[in-house]
């Protein structure tokens, strides 16, 4: 998917103008964040899982080759294959060359990120291969042709009625022409339209949720169900996973599970939790013939070993965005690339470079609320913090800022000169608008006071001049 | 654990206390002194250095924090009357000095008696009551840095029920961030607005004629937003309220008279 993260501002403005999605905006921030706190209030050890969660990642990132290497030896000891994909470009390719194996016409695909993450459907459509979105949410984005703007809920910008005009348009050719109002009937007309495309699909694409070393599946949960026809009924089936998924054991899976769900959607668990371990067996009534996996690391290696390491453990819940009141208020668009919020804050510069990424970790106010709700207890606002810092040695920070920091900091190294400052600040301030307690207009100012009064100091000299007098 | 013995206690004012609201110090100096603290200003503090270190400036930080921990050497405590620079003092000066052992040891013996006015009010000096009268129905922000990195929650909700008169109106979403957030709100201001745009409404939900904070930042935010609506909510530091000093033109009012 093509960024447009350097032009974070222009998306912002536009977010913040689009009446349908601060409608659903106002929504989502109301109810997913109320979900998960019920969810993890109605489990006592919620808080210690989220320890557990983030210790098996920890310890799965600080040994990533071996269980890399013991994932590949199980799927090939399945019958199945292992294709490692160093950058984006060659998971497109690897991708491509398996459709093309098979005389592929049509791609069923559930949602995935990573498959965001490499534009393959633009690959695929561009070779004749047309990419089918089973997932509710992606389909309905792919009928837009827009980009997801939430890593679990992609179509959650858009409101019930810009869904049923959407429907109309595209499935009346398929005499589907009444424009429905309710939900569940929407719904069904989807499901409806998609069964067929499953039954025809020639390849089935999943992403995964994780990927188990010790048994060589690789894991998917979904609330539709919309996987399991995905890779069950293709003859081939292709896993597309980040490095990053893989975790040791199906016990590791089991703790993990318990707090995705309820970070995600304050569900106790997905509606469907699926375990894909190799093709089809002799005996086996359905399945694929082939079982594909590819890995792809497109960045994420060089990220092991580095203070950024941290951001490796996420498991793509979404709390974090569904809690930042950043992205509640500007969505996921804004963002520009396939990850927004604030794991895409830190990740989407490591992935698309930060000089056109530089916004995204500074358009955080550090409120933290991010870090507070993270199932594996991901340090996102240092994380944040820590790409400003890159930004700053890079000489990337906008030169005003730098200016202004320089001379803010060569006062408040020298107390008394910043003494002497502050009073005249003070004094100063005071000589224009005090009357009124507050000003409409300061200069230098404009980027508070177009939205806000600026409160004046009060009279009588700042602290340490008082303090001083009254120490007198 | 409480204490009534008096303890040497240093003041960190904070640059925008020093500089635009002075009567928050001096209402955080008459609660520490009325729970038996000596208070100290030190003279060569000036800023925390969040600044700097929100810019990715990490070397103009680490010079800041030395000169914070030279200039709050020896005493028993460190008490500022914000979350925020508390919590820069607490929980981000050590991993500063990472690479210079010396400078880390100071830095945590720093962070071990560093603390935000009301939580070492109510968990370290074990003050229950504070003898303030405010008629009027109050609503509290919790800010970020108090609340996510400190703690501060029940602390300033415990005191104020102890203040006279006063009804505590809780928002919807109090510890939802007011979109302040240092150089953020005039960095992203589009944003920022919306942010203090949302928390304004859930204010004026609440029918509060009063709004509290315990940090002057995010209470000048939320005061210059509330104002430019024309609302008639009155915006004042928590500590001013618990000090007795309510009676004080609130932010970005005009003086009496």
């Amino acid at each position: 998917m093509e960024s447009t993260a350097h032009a974070f501002k222009a998306n912002v403005d536009h977010a913040l103008a689009d009446p349908n999605l601060q409608d659903s905006l106002a929504k989502l921030k109301v109810g997913f964040s109320e979900r998960r706190r019920q969810a993890a209030e109605r489990l006592p050890e919620f808080e210690a899982l989220r320890d557990r969660a983030r210790d098996i990642k920890n310890h799965t990132l600080a040994h990533l080759d071996f269980y890399l290497e013991e994932f590949e030896r199980k799927v090939i000891g399945l019958g199945g294959h292992v294709h490692w994909a160093p950058t984006a470009a060659d998971a497109r390719r690897i991708i491509a060359e398996l459709c093309q194996s098979v005389n592929a016409r049509t791609v069923a695909k559930s949602k995935s990120m990573v498959a965001e993450e490499i534009a393959l459907n633009e690959h695929l459509e561009a070779l004749g291969i047309a990419p089918i979105e089973t997932d509710l949410g992606e389909y309905i984005i792919q009928l837009r042709n827009e980009p997801p703007s939430h890593i679990i809920a992609p179509a959650v910008h858009l409101t019930k009625d810009q869904v049923a005009d959407t429907f109309l348009e595209h499935h009346a050719k398929l005499g589907f022409d009444k424009r429905l109002t309710e939900r569940n009937d929407l719904v069904a007309e989807a499901r409806y339209v998609l069964r067929q495309k499953f039954l025809d699909a020639d390849v089935g694409l999943t992403g995964a949720n994780f990927l188990v070393a010790e048994t060589g599946s690789s894991m998917l949960v979904t609330n539709e169900g919309n996987a399991d026809l995905s890779n069950t009924l293709p003859r081939m089936h292709i896993v597309l996973a980040s490095i990053e998924k893989v975790i040791p054991t199906l016990e590791d899976a089991a703790v993990l599970l318990r707090v995705l769900a309820r970070s995600a959607t304050g569900q106790e668990s997905s509606a469907y939790t699926t375990l894909n371990t190799g093709p089809k067996k002799p005996g086996d009534l359905d399945g694929p013939d082939q079982y594909h996996v590819v890995l792809l690391d497109n960045g994420r290696s060089g990220v092991l070993g580095t203070e950024m390491q941290d951001i490796l453990r996420c498991i793509r819940c979404g709390a974090c965005m569904n809690h930042c009141p950043v992205y509640g208020a500007v969505g996921g668009h804004a963002y520009g690339w396939v990850y927004p919020g604030p794991m895409g804050a830190v990740l989407t510069p490591q992935l698309v470079g930060v000089e056109e990424a530089s916004n995204l970790p500074n358009a955080s106010t550090f409120c933290g609320r991010c870090e507070s709700v993270c199932p594996v207890r991901i340090p996102l606002p240092k994380l944040m913090r820590h790409w400003r810092e890159r930004e700053f040695e890079k000489h990337l920070t906008p030169k005003a800022v730098r200016q202004g920091l320089a001379m803010w900091s060569f006062v408040a190294r020298r107390p008394a000169l910043y003494r002497r400052l502050t009073a005249m600040a003070n004094r100063m301030l005071a000589l224009f608008g005090r009357a009124d307690g507050r000003y409409q207009a300061l200069p230098l100012a404009s980027g508070w006071t177009r939205f806000r009064d600026f409160p004046a100091p009060q009279p009588g000299g700042t602290f340490h001049a008082r303090w001083a007098k009254r120490k007198a | 654990m409480p204490s009534t013995r008096p303890r040497r206690v240093a003041l960190f004012v904070t640059c925008l206390v020093d500089l635009f609201r002075p009567s928050v110090g001096f209402a955080a100096v008459k609660l520490l002194e009325e729970a038996g603290c000596s208070v100290e200003v030190p003279p060569l503090q000036t800023c925390c250095g969040q600044p700097a270190y929100n810019t990715g400036d990490r070397a103009t930080t680490r010079a800041i924090a030395a000169q914070v921990i030279d200039a709050f050497e020896g005493y028993d405590a460190v008490v500022a009357p914000s979350g925020s620079c508390g919590g820069m003092l607490s929980h981000h000066y050590p991993g500063l000095f990472d690479d210079d052992p010396a400078m880390k040891v100071r830095a945590e013996n720093l962070a071990g008696r560093s603390y935000e006015l009301i939580s070492f009010l109510v968990d370290v000096l074990g003050v229950r009551n504070v003898a303030a009268r405010y008629p009027g129905a109050v609503t509290y922000h919790d800010s970020c840095s108090g609340l996510r990195e400190l703690g501060v929650k029940a602390q300033p909700r415990n005191l104020l029920g102890s203040v006279q008169g006063l009804e505590l109106r809780e928002m919807k979403t109090p510890e939802v961030c007011c979109g302040f957030g240092g150089t953020f709100c005039v960095k992203y201001p589009e944003i920022s607005n919306a942010m203090v745009g949302e928390k304004s409404a859930d204010i004026a939900a609440t029918g509060a004629d009063t709004l509290l904070a315990g940090d002057l930042g995010c209470l000048m935010n939320m005061a210059g937003k509330l104002q430019r609506e024309g609302s008639a909510v009155r915006v004042r530091h928590v500590a001013e309220v618990l000090a007795g000093m309510g009676d004080l033109p609130a932010i970005g009012e005009p003086e009496h008279g």
